[in-house]
């Protein structure tokens, strides 16, 4: 396996088929993120609306117990 | 017994924690297989003649399209399983699958617009192949819009699910466009029953690399967004909430 191209300016240049090459692995780059990204966003969310709920309990038995 | 296993994969709570141990080593081989295959496609693959380096976007596009149609087959078997025996565990893969699928049918139809640009001179033509990925898209979408659409989730599991099912229809379509229309789509580059259209073994092996790295990744992806809903729909069960917050220090 041998590097195929003369220069890093060769790499970038792709013989003229740069732009579509890499706007593909962008496009890759993107795609593989935004799946990454969903289910975190989704736990985050599960999480704070817990964290809120929780918080709310626990100020209304403080409330309770002044009273 | 032997249904055992059924009953027990119906409960969201075991499925979690089975697929645990799971996750990080999913994510690390398809990054791994991904992020590297990609470096070898870029600098290191040959290319050929005819296409020249344009020909190193396949290493995207191949894998993107065959795992999109593998994702449909598993929301459609999902939903059929959801139908028949109304297992929650099996609606809940087959919604978390559709955006994925539509995820990558959208990067499978991008990278093929993209590649077409320079090999055929036009980023598309209603061929048969282009077009049957269009309405494969579009049946992503629709199932999306469908969970979102009803309030009353099993009206939205059952719409769905149907929708899949017919949806089935446009895979063997997908697969054979090439063959029983004219389309200007090259045919399958790798094939089991004959010689493979490529002609570089590092190649061959390079692609089915990328497509085992897209599996991996598929695999993970689904698990890690089938885990996300199912913390979503039991948020209001005791084991959520203990995993998910550590519950308050008891105030003296």
């Amino acid at each position: 396996m041998t590097f195929r191209f003369d220069s890093f300016a060769d790499f970038i240049a792709m013989s003229g088929h740069g732009p579509y090459i890499w706007a593909c692995y962008t496009a890759l780059l993107i795609a593989l993120v935004a799946i990454v990204i969903r289910p975190m966003m989704k736990t985050r969310s599960v999480r704070l609306e817990i964290k809120q709920q929780q918080n709310i309990a626990l100020r209304r038995a403080e409330q309770k117990k002044r009273t | 017994m032997a249904w055992q296993w059924f009953h027990r994969l119906g409960s969201p709570k075991w499925f979690y924690e089975k697929t645990t141990p799971w996750m990080p080593w999913l994510a690390f081989f398809s990054l791994l297989i991904i992020v590297g295959g990609s470096i070898v496609a870029l600098g290191f693959a040959p290319t050929t003649v005819e296409q020249g380096n344009s020909y190193r976007i396949i290493y995207i596009h191949v894998p993107a399209s065959i795992v999109a149609m593998a994702a449909y087959y598993v929301m459609a078997l999902a939903g059929a399983v959801g139908l028949i025996w109304k297992m929650k565990l099996a609606n809940v893969v087959m919604k978390v699958a559709a955006p994925i699928g539509a995820i990558l049918t959208a990067l499978a139809l991008f990278t093929g617009a993209v590649w077409g640009k320079p090999t055929w001179g036009t980023y598309w033509v209603w061929d048969a192949r282009l077009t049957s990925v269009l309405i494969l898209f579009f049946l992503y979408l629709g199932v999306v819009a469908l969970q979102g659409a009803f309030q009353d989730r099993e009206m939205a599991d059952k719409s769905s699910a149907i929708l899949c099912l017919v949806g089935m229809v446009n895979i063997p379509i997908i697969y054979k466009s090439v063959d029983w229309w004219f389309t200007l789509h090259q045919p399958a580059s790798l094939k089991f029953t004959s010689a493979s259209t490529i002609n570089s073994d590092l190649m061959v092996y390079l692609l089915l690399t990328m497509i085992a790295g897209f599996y991996l990744f598929f695999a993970w992806s689904l698990l890690a967004a089938t885990r996300a809903e199912i913390l979503a729909r039991e948020s209001k069960t005791q084991w959520v909430r203990a995993l998910l917050h550590k519950p308050a220090e008891p105030t003296a």
